[in-house]
């Protein structure tokens, strides 16, 4: 069952990986942000579904990797070479900062993570020379080497659905690892983690590390696409919110659960805003609302429902 | 007269409590190999927190812990895991949605060992505890308490240590229950496991164990044989009962 699970989510990407030839940038640019916040969720499901722990540090981190990569695509670096040094940093920073986070627990370290976007903001903010800061950063937009805008378009695309496919077999890699099993453990019960010879300190980091990295490649990615980034833009408190009501629309805990999560969210999203224009932050709001109501495991729980179901009316 | 077995573990003057608040006041305690120890003392008496400061969840002020010539003060619980001292707490900690199996595996999480050394000291955790392994898909949050304490030594004897530390045996079983599982390690203390048992109930520590320690406010306040301790005025009194009448 769940190999099927992983195998469909698969097959699911490499549906989208067909995107290009539908000839349309407008289902690009839904495409490549549905593959954007799907590597969120992914990402976020090893701190916050494996571990427990509810980081908002995903804005952070996404802020972090669109200033490394725009910094340093301007200073003529290649756009991949950019964005894995984007990840570089995120993973290091995010490692270092874990082992300080992680002793906090629950409500705390969820306050705690949230500030750090807070914090990187103010000094993106305040490093007007590397940043530009409150004025923006440019980023050149010849860094693809695509003169149209329909190449320029599928690039990114393209660029964003790897990382995406990496990220998810990244991701399920680590849940079937020792390291998976013990965030797991973590999650369960921390000092009887602790008894049975698991490191929670750097187990915790290692999985903020790593909800970390592919969020900052991304960003880095996203710096370059949109060509222009500014903190208010890339370290939006919707960057670090969105991602978890991804992952719990989809199912705690599973890569697959996030990755259908994004996907259904953003296509709820994207068909509230179309017909209720005024109003569609509250009708969205009220759709995940009821929808986390009536399906509290998210919608990997579907079919096991419905099996309860066949079996009770059998 | 009986000779006394090489000590396998030596604690001398341990410090130790939570913050600003001190509970132990310089703990002498030696273990001796291959034995049942039991440490008694009523709700408050340190207890736990010596078993926590033992297996590296609370580090020492002051003290020293010695093991095969070592000072385990300030080592981590997984390395202190990894030397051999296995524990067993207080209230289980189960992993509550994984399997009984699952459980068990964990307990050998920090070992390097072929997966076949594993696999027959999980057959050998099955041949102590055969509830277990009629269980052993089940989640270990929906067993009973019983099962959930023979699921909690399993995982510590799936560490392979020398010495198990088994915080509050009998906390919350039936008679028959505890019984069982007194069974069960003293079949385990056969084969050579060192075992070192924490019980707020003073009969059944000291019917289990060899020898024992008496803690009392943070101190150890009398040790000696298990079964001279049964007899002894004080005790009887203090920690009997009625029953001492």
């Amino acid at each position: 069952m769940k190999q099927r699970v992983y195998y469909g989510a698969l097959a699911l990407l490499v549906l989208l990986g067909c995107l290009p030839f539908l000839d349309s940038s407008y289902a690009l640019r839904i495409g490549t942000f549905a593959c954007m916040y799907a590597i969120m969720s992914v990402s976020w499901t090893v701190i916050g579904g494996f571990t427990g722990y509810p980081s908002f540090a995903t804005a952070a981190f996404f802020g972090l990797g669109a200033y490394c990569g725009g910094v340093l695509i301007n200073k003529g670096w290649p756009l991949f070479a950019a964005a894995g040094a984007a990840g570089v940093v995120a993973f290091a920073g995010a490692l270092a900062l874990g082992l300080v986070l992680l002793r906090l627990r629950g409500h705390y370290f969820a306050i705690a993570s949230l500030a750090v976007a807070e914090v990187l903001r103010e000094l993106t903010n305040t490093a007007t020379e590397l940043t530009g800061g409150g004025m923006g950063l440019n980023i050149p937009v010849s860094v693809t080497g695509s003169s149209s805008v329909m190449g320029e378009a599928s690039f990114f695309f393209w660029a964003m659905w790897a990382l995406l496919l990496l990220t998810f077999i990244v991701v399920r890699l680590i849940q079937e690892s020792k390291l998976g099993f013990g965030l797991v453990c973590i999650k369960q019960n921390e000092s009887a983690a602790d008894m049975i010879g698991v490191n929670a300190t750097i187990y915790k980091s290692l999985a903020f590390a790593f909800s970390g990295v592919f969020v900052a490649m991304a960003g880095a990615l996203y710096a370059a696409w949109v060509h222009y980034i500014e903190p208010p833009d890339v370290f939006d408190v919707l960057f670090a919110v969105k991602p978890i009501v991804m992952a719990l629309l989809g199912g705690l805990g599973s890569p697959a659960g996030a990755l259908l999560g994004a996907f259904a969210f953003l296509g709820i999203e994207e068909a509230v805003w179309r017909n209720y224009l005024q109003i569609h932050s509250g009708v969205l709001g009220l759709l995940v609302v009821v929808l986390l109501l009536f399906l509290p495991d998210g919608m990997m729980s579907i079919s096991k429902r419905l099996s309860q179901l066949g079996g009770r009316r059998g | 007269m009986t000779i006394p077995s090489a000590p396998l573990l030596n604690l001398t003057g341990i410090q130790a409590g939570y913050g600003e608040i001190n509970v132990l006041w310089g703990v002498d305690l030696t273990l001796a190999r291959g034995e049942i120890t039991a440490l008694v003392g009523s709700n408050g008496a340190g207890k736990s927190t010596l078993m926590r400061t033992l297996s590296g969840l609370i580090v020492p002020t002051a003290g020293r812990i010695d093991w095969a010539g070592e000072d385990l003060c300030g080592q981590s619980p997984a390395q202190i895991l990894a030397r051999g001292i296995a524990h067993v707490p207080e209230g289980r900690r189960l992993f509550s949605s994984m399997n009984v199996e699952d459980n068990l595996l964990m307990g050998a999480y920090a070992r390097k060992e072929p997966r076949a050394a594993i696999r027959r000291d999980l057959d050998r955790v099955y041949a102590t505890f055969p509830k277990l392994h009629e269980r052993l898909g089940q989640a270990a949050g929906t067993l009973s308490g019983g099962e959930q304490q023979m699921c909690a030594i399993g995982r510590g004897m799936m560490s392979a240590p020398r010495l198990l530390i088994i915080d509050e045996l009998s906390l919350g079983l039936s008679p028959l229950l505890v019984e069982q599982l007194v069974e069960a390690l003293r079949s385990l203390n056969r084969e050579g496991l060192s075992i070192l048992v924490v019980e707020q109930d003073v009969i059944t520590a000291l019917e289990l164990s060899t020898s024992a320690f008496v803690m009392d406010m943070g101190r150890i306040v009398q040790s000696g044989r298990s079964a001279e301790l049964m007899h002894d005025p004080a005790i009887r009194s203090a920690y009997l009962g009625a029953l001492a009448a």
